[in-house]
């Protein structure tokens, strides 16, 4: 249902839907989105993009490709 | 449904409930019987595998993303055998004698509880970390600090054999943390005190309770429960109430009990929490080593406290705000990056409270107020004075717009930074000091107990974990829970001693 808001925003403001939208384009349209003046698009927002951001800064490659490194044998995988 | 008697029932083996456990076990000896019911499971140490999105969800309350009922703030709490001990980053600090003060409880004076506090730093092995288990994040701190013309204090901490995985808040996977798991718990047991986990209290009565004692659900973490699932009838001379901040209000409010003091599920504060983020120049230590070693204590002066932090990515990630590129552009900077975590000392309001909807679950009311949003607009501006005297060379302030701050523009934080930035369902705000809900005082007008915890107008109920206290702690709050709890579990062994509850 948010998502289906999302994309009839994004139509109205860019004149094609969310999914066809360019980077920068989406961007804009979810920072917009973002500081919305009702707390419910907000919320919604936060919500999705949160979901969002679990799905992918939990997989093992993309935490390794940023240089976390945190290991339970802590120090000593150092030496 | 089996029917079974305890003269003693605890709820929650936190750092409230796990405390009074041990000192109960003294009744023990005398032949009584000591209960603790624990909703989550005993986790074992194979349990602990520090990966993000796994521990988050065994270890929290909705695995970490417990929300306040307007979704604006996450609220992090543990569940299982030593409750949020398992998670905190073990910070045990004493009480503020100014904050002490200002509660004004009957009987309880700082003396009292530094003088309980020093047990409980003697029997967590709590310590100050050497100078060679510092990592470079927390050494930032402290020459970003002293740039600014501050000194930054040094946490005593609760380890013992600290490896430093810097997994703290996942549970630590090394068994270092000293915190009610490894300590009270267990002395509790070889006392002959009785633990079941995965034993939810469905329904407080007079005197009695119903707990539901779940089976491991299949692939869960954790050991099976020591009690076969069912539903028990349990009664109990005296009862202890120690499920957090959140819980016991919620379990008080849920309750067949008529006519508890109107005051219960209010005076929730909760230290409202920001994490700031620096980039570097160069690579940091940040991922290795105890998080957080270092602190500033401006609760007087400025109603804030800055510690020094490091979370995993994704709750790095999702505490930044903004889309797209620049935000990850900072997080592909992870190896470079400092941390700081700004805590608002909050106080009691008439909104914020705890509630429960229909089903008997808890509800959080709160609304930041004016004085706490310029509290924490006060706190980052000085975190980013922090982070650019350390050498940052980017900071990432949620309470600025855009949020970016250059090193180009580090003399404008002042200006950058402000309250009128801060926007409830944008800014990402989080806390994991709950406390209040079911206060101390001196009135069944003021304050759910009495000075040592006893429920106004029922002896037999005690309280004994956060909720006890009447406004916010203003500093990092385990020690005083065991303090408190301590002191709660005097009365009982004073009252039993006389015949008086049980």
């Amino acid at each position: 249902m948010f998502i289906k808001i999302i994309d009839l925003v994004s139509r109205l403001r860019f004149g094609r839907g969310v999914h066809r939208l360019e980077p920068d384009q989406l961007g804009r349209l979810m920072g917009a989105l973002e500081r919305a003046p009702f707390r419910l698009i907000r919320r919604g927002v936060w919500g999705l993009r949160t979901l969002v951001l679990l799905g992918y800064y939990t997989q093992p490659e993309v935490v390794a490709s940023l240089g976390y490194r945190a290991d339970r044998a802590g120090w000593e995988a150092r030496r | 449904m089996s029917s079974l008697r305890f003269d003693v029932v605890i709820v929650g083996s936190g750092a409230g409930g796990g405390t009074v456990a041990a000192r109960l076990g003294e009744l023990v000896r005398q032949g009584r019987s000591v209960l603790v019911v624990e909703r989550g499971p005993r986790f074992l140490d194979s349990d602990f595998t520090g990966r993000e999105l796994e521990m988050a969800g065994a270890l929290y309350a909705d695995g970490g993303g417990f929300l306040t009922a307007d979704g604006t703030m996450t609220l992090a709490f543990a569940r299982g055998y030593g409750g949020s001990t398992i998670v905190y980053t073990g910070t045990s600090i004493v009480a503020p004698e100014r904050v002490i003060r200002d509660w004004n409880l009957p009987g309880v004076d700082h003396a009292d509880l530094a003088r309980r506090s020093a047990r409980y730093i003697g029997d967590n092995s709590v310590h100050l970390l050497p100078d060679a288990e510092i990592n470079e994040n927390n050494r930032l701190f402290v020459e970003g600090a002293a740039a600014v013309g501050l000194r930054a204090e040094q946490f005593p901490l609760n380890l013992k054999g600290c490896r430093g995985s810097s997994l703290c808040n996942l549970g630590c996977p090394n068994a270092a943390k000293q915190g009610t798991n490894r300590v009270q718990l267990p002395a509790a047991e070889r006392a002959g005190v009785i633990v079941v986990t995965r034993a939810e209290v469905v329904r407080l009565g007079e005197r009695r309770l119903t707990v539901r004692v779940s089976a491991k659900p299949a692939g869960d973490k954790g050991a099976d429960s020591e009690w076969t699932p069912g539903d028990y009838d349990i009664e109990a001379g005296l009862v202890v109430v120690a499920a957090g901040a959140i819980g016991t209000p919620a379990l008080l409010l849920g309750s067949g009990l008529t006519g508890l003091p109107a005051r219960v599920g209010h005076g929730f504060t909760a230290h409202p929490a920001l994490i700031l983020v620096g980039e570097h120049a160069h690579s940091v230590v940040n991922d290795v080593g105890h998080p957080k070693s270092y602190f500033i204590d401006r609760a007087e002066d400025d109603g804030f406290v800055l510690e020094t932090c490091m979370y995993y990515p994704f709750v790095t990630a999702k505490n930044m705000t903004g889309f797209g590129a620049e935000h990850g552009a900072m997080l592909r900077a992870f190896a470079r990056l400092q941390m700081i975590l700004v805590l608002a000392c909050d106080h009691a309001t008439a909104d914020n409270r705890i509630a429960i909807d229909r089903d008997g679950n808890p509800v959080v009311h709160y609304r930041f107020t004016d004085r706490v949003v310029e509290s924490l607009a006060r706190a980052t501006r000085l975190a980013a004075r922090i982070f650019f005297g350390a050498g940052a060379v980017r900071v990432h302030a949620p309470l600025a717009n855009p949020p970016f701050i250059d090193r180009a523009n580090a003399a404008m934080v002042d200006r950058l930074i402000g309250p009128e930035h801060f926007l409830p369902g944008v800014t990402s705000i989080s806390s994991a000091h709950l406390m209040g809900g079911a206060g101390m005082g001196s009135t069944p007008a003021n304050s759910v107990t009495d000075s040592w915890g006893r429920v106004h107008g029922r002896p037999w109920l005690r309280v004994a974990d956060a909720s006890l206290f009447p406004d916010s702690l203003e500093i990092n709050p385990y020690l005083t829970i065991m303090a408190l709890a301590d002191r709660v579990a005097d009365g009982i062994l004073s009252d039993i001693g006389a015949g008086a509850a049980a």
